[in-house]
């Protein structure tokens, strides 16, 4: 029991960035617009969330310096894919570069560490929160460890990211500018034609991404880690676009390949070593290679069939 | 939009590819300024150190060389209309079959060893970038995403295959046995003295004809034909009778066996041995180059020149200005990618602009001259 749930837990804090990431995706990808950069969106906010932190001592100024430089990455990834009609996919390439090297060349320049920052401490991270009556009822069997232990005692980003997720299922199928966005990534032209401004639409879903995994990127560094160290994302922005085509972009599906994925992370790291019965010792690559395998193979439509957006990753243009 | 008004030959070709290099310079520059180091400064202790002596330039040319093999497999898929963002992976796997044959024929000379590591070192690369190819032609996969995610499953894959299986016992990093001294591709310090100690090799002649070879292939066959065809307008393809599912799977195979000769450059020739990891951004950089040449073997060789000078000057440059790491680089091919690739409409449509008022103010006496006659 207690192997499970400590398990568990590790699952929940490392899908926390990858849901976030993930539902980031879903807006901009609903709205029409690919997004390869969320990974290095997720880095690049997590390196100014660490930086800002560390600086002013403040973690909610870091989220919101966090949010800052996903929302400038979003600027430009908008400007060239919804303006000037370039390529999504050049457009998210060149900012995961642009990510992991501003980020160590800065941090280099500014904190001589080899491109991480100072550890974060007091006020400058976020810590784990502690839910009403969990010190009651951890005696409690089966309850005690689920709620104490379980749900409770992780940081408010946590939350907020498992609350994103009816969040935004609420706002894409039950509001008008959910339909609306949705829309505009399946048929923008009927958008057009309607009187509405595609390009608006499409920068609000930008936004919202933004937000999101700027969030995302903040949870790294300041609260799953105390400090920022170099291509921290490591791969993770990658693994929730992954989830998002697993999860064919809808939220709840997207909540549990995140977990899916999450509970892989979670499991290689406790099966580190250990010798499993019948099947011998699991190489931790095989692990690490499982979520990449099990999306191309969902792509090739071996399990179920994947389909995007229809208008995703075309510019709009308008006919004169 | 305003496609109709054609620019002229040397605009497209030239003109906007230095404005956006330029513009991503520039910015490149501001950021240099940010950390208090003089940009104009930083160009020249670059330009000394992957010029200015034999063994800067040596390192200069191995660069170029890798960068020359990446930025072809790119381009090449390019042409097809597919984006290959796989040669990362590719270039990996690609070392494996190197590495094996070099192994098993150990103690051949390198004359007639080069060419079957090159043939297997071709065969897997290309196999690894079979595979998105086939999912993309026959399941309709996106090769983007798949290319992607075959790099992470490449690394895994390797670093299992590397520290597992190849390493010998007597050795404590995570890297293969060496290839024999006979066998392994030989540095060009064997017959260009100036270039001593350097790791540049026959691999660099290679790379030349690579870009020979290239642009027959697209420009000067049935195949290559059919490729661009296929590049420019599928539909049309498919109406001309060509199979475009088997024309991405061989654009791609042979995307990937380019991708893999970075293998005989460091796996058979600098490192003389498969080191994990190894291919430390090669192929990413390919993306970069093959951007910025136009996709045109000319311009995938002057800018993987360019990309191997920042590359060797980059080091340079970090010993000599301490707050300018090595990460500068990546910051400027991101720059790079950005301004040529996904951002080329920016400037594209000033340019535009500037062409059309010069050619109606050419044009406006005509129809006064008219009105009188």
């Amino acid at each position: 029991m207690e192997d499970i749930i400590s398990i568990l837990i590790t699952t929940i804090r490392v899908s926390t960035p990858l849901i976030l990431a993930c539902l980031a995706g879903l807006y901009s990808e609903r709205a029409g617009i690919v997004d390869i950069g969320l990974e290095g969106k997720l880095l690049g906010s997590a390196f100014g969330a660490a930086v800002v932190a560390s600086v002013t001592g403040n973690v909610w100024l870091g989220l919101l310096a966090g949010i800052g430089v996903s929302m400038m990455f979003s600027a430009v990834h908008g400007l060239a894919s919804i303006n000037f009609r370039g390529n999504q996919i050049i457009s998210g390439v060149a900012l995961n570069f642009l990510a992991s090297g501003l980020t160590v060349f800065l941090g280099a320049a500014w904190f001589g560490r080899g491109g991480n920052t100072p550890p974060l401490t007091g006020d400058a991270r976020f810590y784990g929160i502690r839910l009403p009556f969990a010190q009651e009822v951890s005696g409690v069997p089966i309850i005690g460890p689920i709620y104490s232990g379980l749900l409770s005692g992780h940081t408010i980003l946590t939350y907020l990211a498992f609350l994103a997720v009816p969040l935004t299922a609420w706002v894409l199928w039950r509001t008008r500018f959910g339909l609306r966005l949705r829309a505009v990534g399946e048929n923008p032209k009927a958008l057009d034609t309607a009187g509405m401004s595609v390009s608006w639409l499409r920068y609000k879903a930008l936004m919202i991404t933004a937000v999101l995994v700027g969030m995302g990127g903040a949870y790294l560094s300041t609260a799953q880690a105390a400090s920022f160290s170099r291509e921290m994302s490591s791969g993770r922005g990658y693994i929730a676009l992954a989830a998002l085509i697993f999860a064919k972009w809808k939220p709840y599906p997207a909540l549990g390949a995140c977990l899916l994925f999450g509970f892989l992370e979670a499991m290689q790291y406790r099966l580190q070593g250990v010798d499993l019965p019948l099947i011998g010792r699991v190489p931790t690559q095989a692990m690490q290679a499982l979520p990449y395998v099990l999306t191309i193979l969902l792509l090739a439509g071996f399990v179920g069939r994947a389909i995007a957006p229809k208008a995703a990753g075309q510019p709009y243009v308008k006919e004169r | 939009m305003s496609s109709a008004m054609p620019l002229p030959r040397w605009v497209d070709v030239l003109l906007l590819p230095v404005l956006n290099v330029t513009l991503a310079f520039i910015i490149g520059g501001i950021v240099v300024l940010i950390v208090g180091e003089n940009p104009i400064e930083a160009v020249r202790i670059m330009l000394y150190g992957a010029f200015g002596y034999g063994y800067g330039f040596g390192f200069t040319l191995y660069y170029t060389t890798n960068f020359i093999f990446a930025g072809l497999a790119v381009a090449v898929a390019f042409h097809a209309g597919l984006f290959n963002i796989g040669g990362e992976g590719q270039a990996y796997v690609g070392g494996l079959g190197a590495i094996l044959v070099a192994l098993a024929v150990g103690g051949l000379h390198w004359a007639l060893a080069m060419p079957l590591i090159m043939i297997s070192a071709a065969l897997f690369a290309g196999f690894w970038a079979f595979i998105p190819g086939y999912l993309q032609a026959k399941r309709g996969s996106h090769v983007v995403i798949t290319t992607i995610m075959m790099n992470f499953i490449a690394t895994s894959m390797m670093s299992y295959i590397i520290s597992r299986i190849l390493k010998p016992a007597n050795v404590n990093s995570d890297e293969s046995a060496r290839i024999d001294e006979v066998t392994r591709v030989p540095f060009l310090s064997e017959w260009i003295p100036l270039l001593r100690n350097t790791p540049v090799n026959i691999s660099f002649v290679l790379a030349l004809l690579a870009l020979v070879g290239v642009y027959l292939l697209i420009w000067h066959t049935k195949f290559g034909y059919a490729l661009r065809t296929m590049g420019h307008n599928g539909t049309a393809a498919r109406y001309a009778g060509m199979s475009n599912a088997k024309l991405i799977m061989l654009a791609m195979a042979i995307s990937g066996a380019l991708a893999g000769m970075v293998a005989i450059n460091d796996t058979a020739g600098a490192h003389g041995r498969l080191i994990l990891g190894y291919v430390a951004g090669t192929g990413f950089v390919g993306i970069a180059v093959a951007f910025m040449g136009k996709a045109h073997p000319i311009g995938v060789g002057l800018s993987a020149l360019l990309f191997g000078v920042l590359y060797q000057g980059g080091q340079e440059l970090a010993f000599t200005m301490p707050a300018i790491t090595r990460e500068m680089i990546v910051t400027i091919q991101a720059l790079v990618i950005l301004f040529t690739g996904a951002m080329s409409n920016m400037l594209r449509r000033p340019v535009e602009l500037a062409f059309l008022t010069a050619r109606t103010r050419q044009k406006e006496p005509v129809p006064t001259e008219r009105k009188e006659a």
